[in-house]
């Protein structure tokens, strides 16, 4: 029997602990793609939770009824008509928006994050479930591209969400704005993540390791007195 | 499992999904027309400011429109063309008088120039020398070299490819629009 894990934890491993970008590292394309501004990254993120909150949820209510050697099929039809279905409603309703993303938009059907979690979650889980761990990682999503966005918004044209954060004096970085920048941010921002991961893993380790000697000592301690009672 | 139960998923899916996008695309398709006409109409009357009316002309091959102001005299022409710059295809809206011998102004529709070095071509230093351009017999790209004849324009530093594509867009476009006036005129 599967330990059941707890409702609000399926929605908060999506944010740090499975986050899309720096733990399971899919859905690069976009991410280096689009986020040369924070909004772009907030529009992007916010579209593709959109798909995949309401591909999750589908893909698990039916998830009995599709037949095992069709499944990725299905998933990839039901997860193009929610993508379809954003691409015309931003065109109608955010023309701007929309013709800043480009063909990302409709790239989000080949997205892994939105496969990887309708094959590995919702089709094993049920739909309640599945529209937390869709949201979760959605909202992972959405902080990645954000903080990425708004670095290299920040450095590359000085301002955050439009607004001038830095001084006129400050020369923009043209390199951020560039697909170059993409790349050498996320490097640094993995790097930064693996080191804290690294550290906090070191600290626990240490501190299991002096729990378990201070235990180590006592024992010790008691053999020796005893023996020297002995 | 047996091939009837997979066909008959796969068919139910196919169905769902075509129904519910052609139910949203019957809402969207039209507000999406919309948004291309304003775009189309925002542009025109950028490259000539007293436009208030225009109409397409319907010439092979090129998008032209026939500008009026409020009391409906024609100011000239609106010609949408495209060519090749450094990265990727440049659109430009050209602003042109009835005699297609003065540019009124130009503006870049589409480009995926170089950011901060192609992309000075959208910034007035460089697009406002077209404004009142006498292209004849064409426009001519000069570097280093402040302009000094009415048909000249002075290159980008760093940007050389894409001023130059700015310019024979512009030229090719205006030869186009040309010949196919001398045809009309002929006939």
């Amino acid at each position: 029997m599967k330990k059941q894990v707890p409702l609000l934890k399926e929605f908060t491993k999506g944010l740090w602990e499975i986050n899309p970008t720096f733990k399971q590292i899919l859905g690069m394309c976009p991410t280096l793609a689009v986020t040369v501004s924070a909004i772009n990254g907030i529009a992007m993120a916010l579209a593709t939770t959109f798909v995949l909150f309401f591909s999750s949820l589908l893909i698990s209510l039916i998830r009995k009824l599709i037949p095992n050697q069709v499944r990725i099929a299905s998933y990839i039809v039901i997860i193009a008509t929610f993508v379809t279905i954003v691409d015309l409603v931003m065109k109608a309703q955010f023309p701007e928006l929309s013709k800043a993303l480009g063909p990302f938009i409709p790239l989000i059907v080949v997205n892994c994050i939105i496969l990887g979690r309708a094959e590995a979650f919702a089709s094993k889980n049920n739909p309640v479930r599945s529209m937390l761990d869709a949201l979760g990682n959605g909202a992972g999503f959405l902080i990645s591209l954000f903080v990425l966005g708004s670095i290299r918004e920040l450095i590359g044209s000085r301002t955050i969400l439009g607004f001038q954060i830095l001084p006129n004096g400050f020369e923009p970085w043209l390199i951020m704005i560039l697909p170059a920048g993409a790349f050498l941010t996320l490097g640094l921002m993995m790097g930064f993540a693996n080191l804290y991961i690294e550290k906090k893993k070191n600290l626990e380790r240490e501190s299991l390791i002096a729990q378990y000697q201070r235990v180590g000592r006592e024992e010790i301690t008691d053999e020796v007195l005893k023996e020297a009672g002995v | 499992m047996k091939v009837s139960h997979i066909i008959a998923a796969l068919t139910i899916i196919g169905i769902i999904a075509g129904g519910s996008l052609s139910l949203v695309n019957n809402w969207a398709s039209p507000k999406i027309a919309l948004n291309q006409k304003a775009e189309t109409e925002r542009a025109i009357f950028l490259v000539h400011n007293d436009g208030k009316k225009y109409e397409q002309l319907n010439i092979n091959g090129l998008e032209v429109y026939k500008v009026f102001d409020e009391s409906g005299n024609s100011l000239g022409y609106s010609l949408v063309h495209s060519g090749n710059g450094f990265q990727g295809k440049i659109k430009i809206m050209i602003g042109l008088n009835e005699e297609l011998n003065k540019i009124t102004s130009i503006e870049i529709l589409e480009q995926s120039e170089t950011p901060g070095l192609g992309t000075k071509i959208l910034e007035p230093p460089y697009k406002d020398q077209y404004k009142g351009l006498t292209p004849v017999p064409s426009i001519k790209l000069v570097k280093g070299i402040s302009p000094e004849n009415p048909n000249e324009v002075q290159a980008i530093t760093g940007a050389t490819i894409s001023s130059r594509s700015v310019v024979a867009i512009v030229n090719d476009g205006l030869a186009k629009l040309k010949s196919v006036e001398i045809k009309g005129a002929q006939k």
